[in-house]
């Protein structure tokens, strides 16, 4: 029993100038083991800090996260983390970042070695393995990211926007090899994009937030990330129901925009 | 002013002459050279190693021609030597003129020469002799050997025919000739275009004198001794500013009781240049070594701590938030991200820190020491021995060099991820 519970939580924020921000307001949802869900919303709706107080970077004014039914307070290796980029270790090689985790916990590099080897071969870098960071582009980064977290048998990932830095074709590639790894592993895994498209495919489930205060606006079950298992995702755009569900979580996000810029026009 | 017209000269005769003979070769066709738009696009900008060559060779071109070197062919005008002569003409009190004539021999500073031999002429004023050494000038009585020339009122009124009284000189064929209140002739041979050597030897002259320097030393001390003492400073005030300043940037930028408590204390020592704290340690820690290692650390210890400070707070705080989901401790997160992130930051600290302190040292030693690089050129110019003072700044600024190209080698190769991420 190792699901994922946020129960009831709201988030503020006081400002130097007396005021405050409702970053997020009675947020609570439950996930269960291996569940893979993907966060929208448009800018400003709380989904990062939602993420950063799952992670336990943030703790919440109100109301608690669970996992496995023990309450998170603080960061922890049972709650992995992938980044946009920046989050690598320029000073060490490849196979030292995925090793990272491993090492801190005391192991010697050569225990984990055979594990840091395996999780290099499955994202692609096995000829890549003695680099350094520096020498990869911006996918294979992401790519070690990826391993790294994995290295650390985490039992829930987060990620936040992992793919938005890179090019179009890489980043269909690298969605392809999310869903293989959600697969292969088993992990609950918590995805934050921009993208409709890749929320649609990486997300079992899809939940739409609306900001000011920050809330869950909508959620969906989707189809698309079991059919796109080792499959080719464009044939998976295809799909019966994609292109309605991609039409109407667009122009939901797009009415939520339209919202915010009236606001804001109001206000000046 | 000459000398610059001629350097400018210089410069753009090679530039001109350099593009003559590319033009002339075979073109290149790398990747920059095929770029059409050069100006303005930093990158294209590359450094002409032909045109740094020739830059060090005309300085030696300018330095030797206006100093009569042996390594230049040619040479700006020397100062005159040889024999000259101009005549005065003299007054009595009661309105008579004479004509007489005065041979000077003009000779090189130091050298002996004989008198020149100068027939007497008849008339009251009689000819004169003197001997006087390039570019110095000398006073002629031309009035001693005159009949009657000691009486009140017997004067010079021209000289080679032009009117001559005190603040108005005289041109002659080779010097000037100047009066003095009393009315003195003065002369002064023509000193040409060409540095005496108190003022700038010869680049010979300076080597000359860095060999026997380098063998013999220089005040009880050798050269290597002289250089190796400033080195020493340098390199141990550093290492304790930064064994010190390194730790108090990490509390600083980690701490926020750290960063409050001497934030006042760095930002108000930071801008106070080295150079200003000498009298107070010379007044706490005298002349010796205390006090130039004091001075040092001063002087390195704030640009490190604030080096090792902007290191810390430039970690990207993702990889400090990875880190932490990756299982790591506190302490193992400053062994592991904060200390090996800051380190490019803390290495252009460095070199800043190496180049100050190199400064300051010379500076303490031109106040007082009894060895050291600044105290060798601060000694040989009391005795005007300009050969060695400028053989100490060549040295100085030859080391300094190197001491910066020696760190920046090894930040290469310790932090070879530097402006990579």
């Amino acid at each position: 029993m190792s699901g994922l519970v946020i129960d009831n939580v709201s988030m503020r924020f006081d400002l130097p100038n007396g005021s405050s921000v409702q970053a997020l307001k009675n947020v609570s949802l439950e996930l269960a083991e291996g569940e893979l869900m993907s966060v929208l919303g448009p800018s400003g709706c709380g989904k990062t800090t939602l993420l950063n107080i799952v992670a336990g970077f943030l703790a919440p004014t109100e109301g608690r996260v669970l996992l496995g039914g023990e309450a998170v307070d603080g960061p922890g290796p049972e709650r992995g983390m992938v980044f946009q980029q920046g989050a690598l270790f320029e000073w060490m090689s490849v196979r030292k970042n995925v090793s990272f985790g491993p090492r801190m916990k005391g192991q010697s590099e050569r225990s984990s070695a055979a594990e840091v080897d395996h999780l290099l071969d499955v994202v692609g870098l096995g000829d890549f393995k003695d680099k350094a960071i520096y020498e990869l582009s911006g996918g294979m980064q992401q790519r070690v990211a990826l391993a790294r977290c994995l290295a650390n048998d985490p039992e829930v990932i987060l990620m936040d926007e992992p793919l938005g830095a890179l090019d179009a074709l890489t980043r269909e590639k690298m969605q392809g090899l999310v869903l293989r790894l959600w697969k292969e592993t088993g992990k609950t895994i918590i995805l934050i994009t921009h993208s409709v498209e890749e929320a649609l495919l990486l997300g079992e489930r899809l939940l739409v937030m609306a900001p000011r205060p920050g809330r869950i606006h909508r959620e969906y079950r989707l189809p698309f990330a079991d059919m796109g298992v080792n499959a080719d995702l464009r044939e998976v755009k295809k799909a019966d129901g994609y292109g309605e569900k991609r039409e109407e979580i667009l122009s939901m996000i797009w009415d939520m925009e339209e919202e915010i810029m009236g606001r804001a026009e109001k206000a000046a | 002013m000459t000398i610059a017209l001629i350097y400018i000269a210089l410069f753009l005769l090679a530039f001109f002459a350099v593009r003559l003979i590319r033009r002339a070769m075979a073109p290149t066709r790398d990747f920059l050279s095929l770029k059409t738009v050069t100006f303005g696009d930093e990158s294209a900008v590359r450094p002409d190693r032909w045109a740094s060559v020739i830059s060090v060779v005309a300085i030696f071109l300018i330095w030797g021609a206006f100093t009569g070197s042996v390594i230049t062919p040619f040479h700006a005008p020397g100062p005159f030597v040889g024999d000259t002569e101009f005549t005065y003409t003299a007054e009595t009190p009661d309105g008579r003129r004479d004509d007489a004539t005065v041979f000077v021999r003009v000779h090189r500073v130091g050298e002996e020469v004989e008198d020149i031999q100068a027939a007497l002429d008849d008339g009251f004023a009689r000819n004169d002799t003197a001997k006087i050494a390039a570019w110095r000038s000398g006073l002629v009585r031309v009035n001693r050997n005159d009949e009657g020339g000691d009486a009140e009122g017997y004067r010079v009124i021209a000289v080679d025919g032009q009117g001559i009284a005190p603040g108005s000189p005289v041109r002659v064929a080779d010097g000037r000739v100047a009066m003095t209140p009393k009315g003195t002739l003065n002369f002064t041979p023509a000193k040409g275009w060409q540095m005496e050597k108190i003022w700038l030897p010869a680049p010979e002259d300076v080597a000359t004198r860095l060999v026997e320097i380098a063998s013999e030393g220089y005040r009880n001390f050798t050269l290597l001794e002289h250089l190796g003492w400033s080195l020493f400073r340098v390199v141990l005030g550093f290492l304790i500013g930064a064994a010190v300043g390194i730790p108090l940037g990490y509390a600083m930028g980690l701490s926020d009781w750290f960063r409050g408590w001497f934030d006042p204390i760095v930002e108000f020592m930071r801008p106070v240049p080295p150079l200003a704290l000498i009298p107070l340690v010379i007044i706490w820690f005298g002349i010796d070594e205390t006090g130039k290692i004091v001075l040092l650390f001063l002087a390195s210890l704030w640009i490190m701590t604030i080096s090792a400070r902007a290191g810390v707070s430039g970690v990207n705080i993702s990889k400090i938030h990875a880190a932490y989901s990756l299982g790591a401790s506190k302490w193992q997160i400053l062994r592991h991200v904060i200390i090996p992130n800051s380190l490019p930051e803390i290495f252009t600290g460095a070199r800043v820190a190496m180049g100050v302190c190199w400064g300051t040292v010379v500076a303490a030693e031109l106040v007082a020491a009894e060895k050291g690089a600044g105290q060798m050129i601060v000694a040989a110019s009391k005795f005007q021995l300009t050969d060695i003072v400028i053989m100490g700044i060549v040295l100085i600024g030859i080391i300094g060099y190197g001491i910066d190209i020696l760190m920046r080698k090894a930040e290469s190769w310790l932090v070879p991820w530097k402006g990579r991420s």
